[in-house]
């Protein structure tokens, strides 16, 4: 029974991480312009690349 | 004295966004922009040039986004440079209102990120619970347990996922009116309150999960419908954007300077190229043309202006380059009248109960209803304060509102998501409700059955080749007909093109003339609507064009009388115009020399009768109509005022999106009528089981997430074609 007071806050502390990482990737703008980021792979350039 | 419009030698300092730290940021729509290879190329040039700090394309939004340096702004270079490559671009000012807007999805978008994550995990101690109900091994202790981990993980992720909807029950019932996020909230509360006290004392019957996800479903409905919103209102402020952004504003020294439209004064001087609409009402200092008020007032013949001839806003300037002075600000102009008109329309429509609300307002007092009884009579039965309690909320979860919140979202995004690849743009879901309600349509003419620009008419091969070369050569809208008709072939060389006359020219080694009747040296007053083209010395030959019907009009009107709409036509062109285009389309109602009071007057009187219509129109005359009809379509090239009083805007040659259009509204209505119906079925089941008791936390989120994929996949099918 002691596992499971180690895994439950484990587990959600994993749930947590994904939710500060929507929430990063929200605030950087990552889904401003979906169009323009499938593009951009295919531009040669190699200083070209996302906006941080 | 000529003043040549040079897009490097515009001021466009207007539409600068200056920062404190010196630099300053330009907004410009690209709408041509479309591929990796425009992206790169665009993004590399604009930042070769000299002051730029950064450029960034938007593709999805078609917006480029240049920062200049400390001092080094030069916005003109930049259109400039764009124009060089081949992609026109306008200044845009991404305006207050649309930042407002991305906040609220934003902060949508992340409540429903916690309730996802709130869902997930507290469902991961949920599950153990279950078992214990279905005779697993779990002690009262570790059930507890169990209980106290769902309620910690579970209720700040309500609370705060739950927040839009508190905030929006807190304001409807300070105005004291009750919508749908008061029975919401009351009942996520209640259910927190009920499943915490059951954990304390020990029970059985925890309701953590199950307040979560119907918070996670509601929130999904709620971001499909802001979506919707969001994705219209860009779309239709990138359409206008390209329509009227600017004036050119020659300054003392003739110096000119890009400016919005609403910061011109009167007695500012104005430089109109062909293509361009005027801006406000002005007087012509110089130059001549021809104007195209057909959005105006309906009219196809163009008019020629010359100096000291009036120009009313919102008319096409077609041949030459004009001068202008301002004689009155944007809202004074001749259209205010109409918007005034417009806005009142406005606000019976906004007075408009949307299906959902309806709905709402009969699921409401009966839940209420049921769960007050449910309470008072199991504790008037002998049930127990508490055990009473627990049925009753275990009523208010089972008969959750998800059919009402996410049923009609997700039906109204799919019919406008199919819309929009047909070119229909939806503006809101309530504008696909009240189109669905529609039994009588009422076209205007220029512009929306006819294409609202002249096309040639019964000429002879021969001719037509003869004068094809100078047409070529000529931006003038009949000339370009003409050339339209000829195809491609051999120009016309040491051409000279009088502004407000025609064009001159050599072909093969002869002079030639094309353009009005005087020019070309033929007696007579001619007509706006024909063309004379003549080798030197030679005869005169005459042209004639007339605005055509869109190519699927016939078709279109069959097809809406097929379901059983009658049709109506309301131009404000001569009634022989008019006349011809009922008879080709086999209209027998139509009205001629329509102002725009009494089109307006028309949609009133229909009203009045009974009748449900549907106003589809293009002109700043047809504004106020679109604004009163219960629906109101318009096409793309609508003018400013008229797609923004339209429910729908539609783009392409072809008239059929109209009937697309009401096709899928009538569908997504009945998709929604299903669901509600599926609703009403599952709630008389699910009420009286959770009366009984017969409900455990294990069925009330089954039926939950069940009762709402079923909705959900209903939904999807709007719009499908048999």
């Amino acid at each position: 029974m002691n596992i499971v007071m180690f895994l439950a806050p484990f587990s959600l502390g994993l749930g947590l991480l994904a939710v500060a990482a929507f929430w990063w990737s929200l605030k950087a703008g990552q889904y401003e312009d979906p169009a323009g980021d499938a593009a951009r792979i295919l531009v040669e350039d190699p200083e070209d690349r996302p906006i941080a | 004295m000529a003043v040549i419009y040079d897009a490097a030698r515009t001021d466009l300092g207007a539409f600068l966004n200056r920062h404190d730290d010196g630099g300053a940021r330009l907004d410009l729509l690209v709408p041509d922009a479309r591929c990796a290879g425009c992206l790169s190329k665009i993004e590399r040039e604009i930042l070769a040039l000299p002051g730029v700090a950064s450029a960034r394309l938007n593709l999805t939004q078609k917006r480029l986004t240049v920062e200049f340096g400390k001092g080094g702004e030069d916005p003109a270079a930049v259109v400039a440079a764009l124009e060089r490559l081949g992609y026109p671009a306008t200044p845009y000012d991404p305006g207050r209102a649309q930042d407002a807007h991305d906040r609220e999805g934003r902060r949508l978008v992340l409540a429903l990120a916690v309730a996802g994550f709130g869902v997930m995990n507290t469902m991961m101690f949920s599950v153990p619970i279950w078992a214990g109900l279905f005779g697993q091994e779990l002690g009262p202790a570790t059930r507890t347990l169990m209980m106290w981990f769902s309620g910690v993980v579970g209720a700040p992720c309500a609370l705060y996922a739950g927040l839009p909807f508190f905030r929006s029950a807190w304001r409807s019932l300070k105005a004291r009116r009750a919508n749908m996020d008061v029975p919401i909230s009351i009942g996520v509360l209640l259910t927190l309150a009920i499943s915490f006290s059951e954990t304390v004392l020990g029970g059985r019957d925890a309701y953590f999960d199950a307040a979560v996800s119907l918070l996670f479903l509601l929130l999904i409905g709620r971001w499909l419908d802001h979506r919707l919103r969001a994705r219209a209102s860009s779309a239709a402020a990138d359409l206008l954007a390209l329509q009227a952004p600017s004036a050119i504003v020659m300054g003392p020294d003739d110096a000119l300077v890009a400016r919005p439209v609403a910061e011109v004064r009167p007695g500012d001087r104005l430089l109109l190229r062909p293509g361009e609409r005027v801006p406000v009402d002005c007087r012509v200092l110089s130059g001549a043309s021809e104007l195209d008020n057909s959005l105006l007032t309906g009219e196809t013949a163009p008019v020629a202006v010359s100096l000291g001839g009036d120009c009313r806003a919102g008319a096409l300037n077609l041949s030459g380059t004009l001068q202008l002075v301002a004689v009155a600000r944007s809202e004074d102009s001749a259209v205010a009248a109409i918007a005034r008109l417009v806005e009142a329309g406005a606000q019976a429509k906004s007075r408009y109960v949307r299906l959902a609300d309806k709905a709402a307002g009969l699921y409401v007092p009966v839940v209420h209803t049921v769960a007050l009884l449910t309470f008072a009579g199991g504790w008037a039965l002998g049930l127990g304060p508490r055990e009473a309690l627990i049925r009753a909320v275990a009523v208010l979860i089972v008969t959750c509102p998800c059919a009402l919140g996410l049923a009609v979202p997700a039906v109204q995004i799919t019919a406008s998501a199919r819309l929009f690849r047909r070119g229909v743009l939806v503006k809101s879901g309530a504008a696909l409700e009240r189109l669905a309600e529609v039994d009588h349509v009422v076209f205007d003419k220029t512009g929306v059955l006819t294409e609202g620009r002249p096309r040639l008419v019964d000429a002879m091969p021969r001719t037509l080749a003869m004068a094809a070369p100078l047409a070529r050569v000529s931006r003038h809208p009949l000339a370009r007909a003409l050339a339209d008709a000829a195809g491609s072939g051999p120009l016309a060389s040491e051409v000279t093109e009088h502004a407000g006359q025609g064009v001159e020219g050599t072909i093969d080694g002869r002079r030639a003339r094309l353009g009005r009747a005087a020019f070309v040296g033929v007696d007579g007053a001619g007509s706006e609507t024909e063309l004379w083209f003549g080798f030197e010395g030679d005869i005169k030959i005459r042209f004639r064009f007339a605005d055509s019907l869109r190519p699927d009009a016939l078709e279109t009107l069959e097809a809406l009388a097929a379901r059983g709409l009658s049709v109506e036509i309301l131009s404000g062109d001569v009634p022989g115009a008019v006349g011809r285009v009922a008879e080709a389309l086999g209209v027998a109602a139509w009205r001629a020399g329509c102002t725009p009071q009494d089109k307006a007057a028309r949609m009133d009187e229909l009203a009045a009768a009974g009748r449900r219509v549907l106003m589809v129109g293009d002109g700043l005359n047809d504004a106020a109509a679109l604004a009163k009809a219960h629906a109101a379509m318009a096409p793309g090239s609508a003018l400013e005022a008229s797609q923004n009083a339209a429910d729908l805007v539609f783009s392409g040659e072809r008239l059929e999106p109209v009937v697309a259009a009401f096709d899928v509204a009538r569908s997504a209505r009945r998709r929604a009528l299903e669901n509600f119906g599926f609703a009403a079925l599952y709630n008389v089941v699910a009420a009286p089981a959770a009366m009984l008791g017969l409900v455990n936390p294990f069925v009330a989120a089954i039926a939950m997430s069940g009762s709402s994929l079923i909705v959900t996949l209903n939904a999807l099918r709007t719009g499908l074609r048999r």
